[in-house]
């Protein structure tokens, strides 16, 4: 007889992404391990498998004596419903073992739309979805990523937190746990001593007071928890543990090709940006290490596309050299070799074209603005000199299409900067009348805005979302200036952007919001299939809670911010300065005409800042 | 061309036609051994897959067709080194020089399992059997344009029905593969349709064999 979940799989849609079995995927002998590791993602098999932070991590505890770590996705609906109806609990892909019967259960989180499905997946295991109701050592939920720059919309439902890049700190815990466990210590027991190990956050271990006025009061620690938790780093990327043996995935994911990634940190510093601040300081790896990286991952894969990734890949100082040996590598073992995330200079536009990998038909801006003071107050170096000098060249080179990407709502944003995004476009296309060889083709502008989400750990963290219907507004005056029909305009829909941005600055309360969204149907959020704006807004009011406090309020300089007690490495006066700096519309250069003093550099104890 | 024989069992049953191609694309490049590619604007790895498989189907005889840069090395090794390179469920069973045409393919021999959680229904060995024995029957199958009704019993060469156990009957089918081409799953699809009362809880299909129009084993 054919047993439940091959029964299931005919009827799901893209079944492979629930049997695992790929190649280079890690299967122990469960009689050699101690430590059974379910390593969950909160989002689907493509989205969680095109994450490199997974696959690190997955290799550093696979590496362990003793430890198997095992992959856990989300389900899609249809796997879900099917999932429910027979009472067929989550499983770990590489041992088909129950989620539930796992040591340790690990959640990366890497933004706040995914937040219902770590209940959703704790629910689907069978796990309770409360810290405080998991009450011996087993199932220790424990959680990383981005989001544990601000973790407490999650504190309820997880036992702690680990915060910064996990290659060192991932192994000292699961150590720990190896040893709680073969000692018998309880889970308080175990609690007390995890949060001695830097950079882990156990929220259980503090409480939080609010004022009447609904904003944090006091956070009070016991235990001897501390008061700052400090983001771990790797300071030697050289030396730090690379997965040269990737899993390779059967069926197709969204990043379905092997990533190396060059350098971590950003000299950039643009004001909206979490991750342009939150990943530094600046810590190079050398082109040599990266070359033979990416030939290993090449022959062991047979991958035929490599990206190299980062957040700014032009300001790689070893970008000559690793594309110098590499193009010639892949040249002649057929592999695309794809370089995102370029800036619109010299160098990069000869690199463009000796990678060949841009399309005749993709060139692709974020200038986040259109008018240079606002350009200037977020600290988007990107002039309108460079974007139209670029894209002359690339028009008569015959280039037919441009994407081009900005936000609404930014702070200090009138009227006049919504109307400069029409005048960008106009002089984009009068650029492409007075430059373009083939003009039978056509051109196509692609215009997306986004709607401005403050982030925490940027010197935008204080401000105010603009309401829905402001946005909405300034989305339609924008759209009412575009007169050419080679403009194609999209906007994000408002009200994801409004509950990221709840989510994103939260509190402790908005626990009991994620906790009813979810019970009532809220999944896969990111998802259009499946955002459900009014679960949400219900359980607001359920709750008791009024979104806009996280939102249009904005938060004061003087108040106690929740995310206060985690210290990414840039200094809160630095990011106050930066924000009276966006309020003269001046910039900062780049970290490499100058160090501008986030602070991030403390961080560091054996090399220097590398920006 | 070189020709390579697999099978496609257990958890790779799953896996798509297209998902296949760029398995075996990445395990030729895993085992060493470089695909030539397609000319033109978009360089293809030259690999083909006759008589695409749907998802959920077994098979122990599918053919690849490829084509290697340089010298070709030894026919056991490419097998050896591409299983070394596959996943569980993908064994390269054969590799050999030249084959037949792939345009002469024309029957397969399909084994479709009915699983009956109950039991098998009395008399259901009997009704499936007088079912495929009948002059038409009609069958939707999806389209380009939408479903269309296909009758299936030209497509069908030979038919022999068994009881297997209490709770599992056995259809061994010889059926049309190529131009017109009959999807075994059709046949369960026929039971549902029209013997209801004989309607399986769960249906498994195993491709066994193919054949060329003079039905000898087609390689």
């Amino acid at each position: 007889m054919t047993d439940l979940l091959q029964r299931i799989l005919p009827t799901v849609q893209k079944p492979a992404r629930y049997t695992g079995g790929e190649y280079n995927e890690i299967i122990k002998n469960p009689e050699d391990v101690r430590v059974n590791v379910a390593f969950c993602f909160p989002d689907t098999y493509e989205i969680g498998m095109s994450n490199v932070g997974m696959r690190i991590l997955y290799g550093v505890m696979n590496e362990m004596d003793g430890v198997w770590c095992q992959r856990v996705f989300a389900p899609w609906g249809d796997m879900e419903a099917a999932m429910r109806s027979h009472d067929l609990p989550l499983w770990a892909l590489e041992s088909r073992r129950p989620v539930k019967e796992f040591d340790m259960i690990a959640f990366t989180i890497g933004y706040e739309m995914c937040y219902t499905n770590i209940i959703n997946m704790l629910s689907l295991a069978g796990v309770p979805i409360h810290a405080s109701d998991r009450k011996g050592l087993e199932n220790m939920v424990f959680a990383g990523g981005v989001c544990a720059f601000n973790p407490e919309p999650l504190a309820e439902f997880i036992d702690f937190f680990s915060l910064g890049e996990g290659e060192q700190s991932t192994v000292e815990i699961v150590a720990l746990y190896d040893r709680a466990k073969a000692e018998g210590w309880s889970k308080d027991a175990f609690l007390v001593e995890v949060s001695k190990i830097p950079g882990v956050y156990v929220p259980s271990f503090y409480s939080h007071e609010y004022n009447a006025d609904g904003t944090l009061g006091s956070v009070t620690s016991v235990n001897g928890a501390p008061k700052v938790i400090t983001k771990r780093i790797v300071e030697d990327l050289d030396n730090a543990y690379w997965p040269t043996k990737m899993i390779v995935p059967s069926t197709e994911i969204v990043h379905d090709r092997a990533n190396l990634e060059v350098f971590r940190g950003c000299i950039r510093g643009c004001r909206f940006c979490q991750a342009g601040f939150s990943c530094r300081p600046v810590r190079k790896k050398s082109p040599e290490v990266l070359y033979q990286q990416a030939v290993a991952t090449m022959e062991d894969s047979g991958h035929n596309e490599i990206t190299l990734s980062s957040l700014s890949t032009s300001d790689y100082r070893g970008l000559k050299a690793l594309t110098d040996a590499l193009i010639p590598y892949c040249h002649s073992n057929n592999i695309n070799l794809s370089v995102p995330s370029l800036r619109a200079d010299n160098f990069s536009r000869e690199l463009m074209e000796k990678l060949q990998t841009v399309r005749k038909s993709g060139l692709t801006f974020a200038p986040e603005a259109g008018t240079q003071r606002l350009r200037d107050v977020i600290n988007k170096n990107l002039t309108e000199d460079e974007i139209l000098s670029t894209c002359a060249n690339a028009f008569s080179g015959g280039w037919n299409n441009v994407k081009l990407y900005f936000m609404l709502g930014l702070p200090t944003e009138t009227d006049e900067d919504v109307l400069g995004i029409a005048e960008l476009v106009y002089k984009i296309i009068k650029c492409w009348q007075a430059n373009a060889t083939n003009k039978k083709r056509g051109l196509r502008v692609h215009v997306a805005t986004a709607f401005f989400v403050p982030k925490p750990h940027t010197p935008f963290q204080w401000e105010a979302q603009i309401t829905q219907e402001e946005y909405l507004r300034r989305c339609k005056l924008l759209k009412s200036h575009f007169y050419s029909k080679s403009i194609e305009y999209d906007y994000h829909e408002p009200n994801l952007s409004r509950l990221d941005a709840v989510m994103a600055r939260g509190d402790r309360r908005l626990g009991a919001v994620i906790e009813e969204a979810a019970k009532n149907g809220a999944r896969l959020d990111g998802w259009d299939e499946y955002f459900r704006y009014d679960i949400w807004m219900d359980a607001f009011k359920k709750c008791g809670i009024d979104p806009n406090f996280y939102t249009v309020r904005g938060f004061g300089e003087d108040e106690l911010l929740p995310w206060d007690g985690m210290d990414v490495g840039v200094s809160k006066g630095f990011l106050l300065r930066e924000r009276r700096r966006a309020y003269e519309a001046r910039i900062t250069e780049d970290c490499r005409h100058g160090c501008a003093g986030c602070g991030a550099n403390c961080l560091l104890k054996e090399v220097a800042c590398d920006a | 061309m070189p020709r390579l024989l697999f099978e496609k069992t257990g958890e790779a049953v799953w896996l798509s036609h297209l998902d296949m191609m760029r398995l075996f694309q990445r395990a030729f490049k895993r085992a060493g051994l470089p695909l030539t590619h397609t000319q033109g604007y978009n360089p293809r790895p030259s690999v083909s897959i006759a008589l695409p498989l749907s998802v959920g189907v077994e098979s122990v005889c599918e053919l690849l067709d490829f084509d290697l840069e340089g010298e070709i090395p030894d026919l056991a090794e490419i097998r050896t080194r591409l299983n070394d390179a596959l996943v569980a469920g993908v064994r390269v069973l054969d590799c050999y020089e030249t084959g037949k045409k792939i345009k002469e393919l024309a029957f397969l021999d399909c084994g479709v399992t009915l699983e009956y959680d109950a039991g098998v229904p009395a008399g259901a060995e009997e009704a499936i059997s007088g079912l495929f024995a009948g002059e038409s029957l009609l069958v939707e199958k999806k389209s380009k344009n939408g479903p269309v009704e296909q009758d299936i019993i030209p497509m069908i060469r030979c038919c022999l029905v068994t009881k297997d156990d209490a709770n599992t009957v056995r259809i061994l089918a010889r059926v049309c593969c190529q131009n017109p081409s009959l999807n075994p799953m059709q046949l369960a699809a026929a039971i549902d349709r029209y013997i209801p009362e004989c309607r399986p809880d769960h249906v498994t299909c195993r491709r066994m064999e193919i054949y060329d129009t003079k039905e000898n084993v087609f390689r």
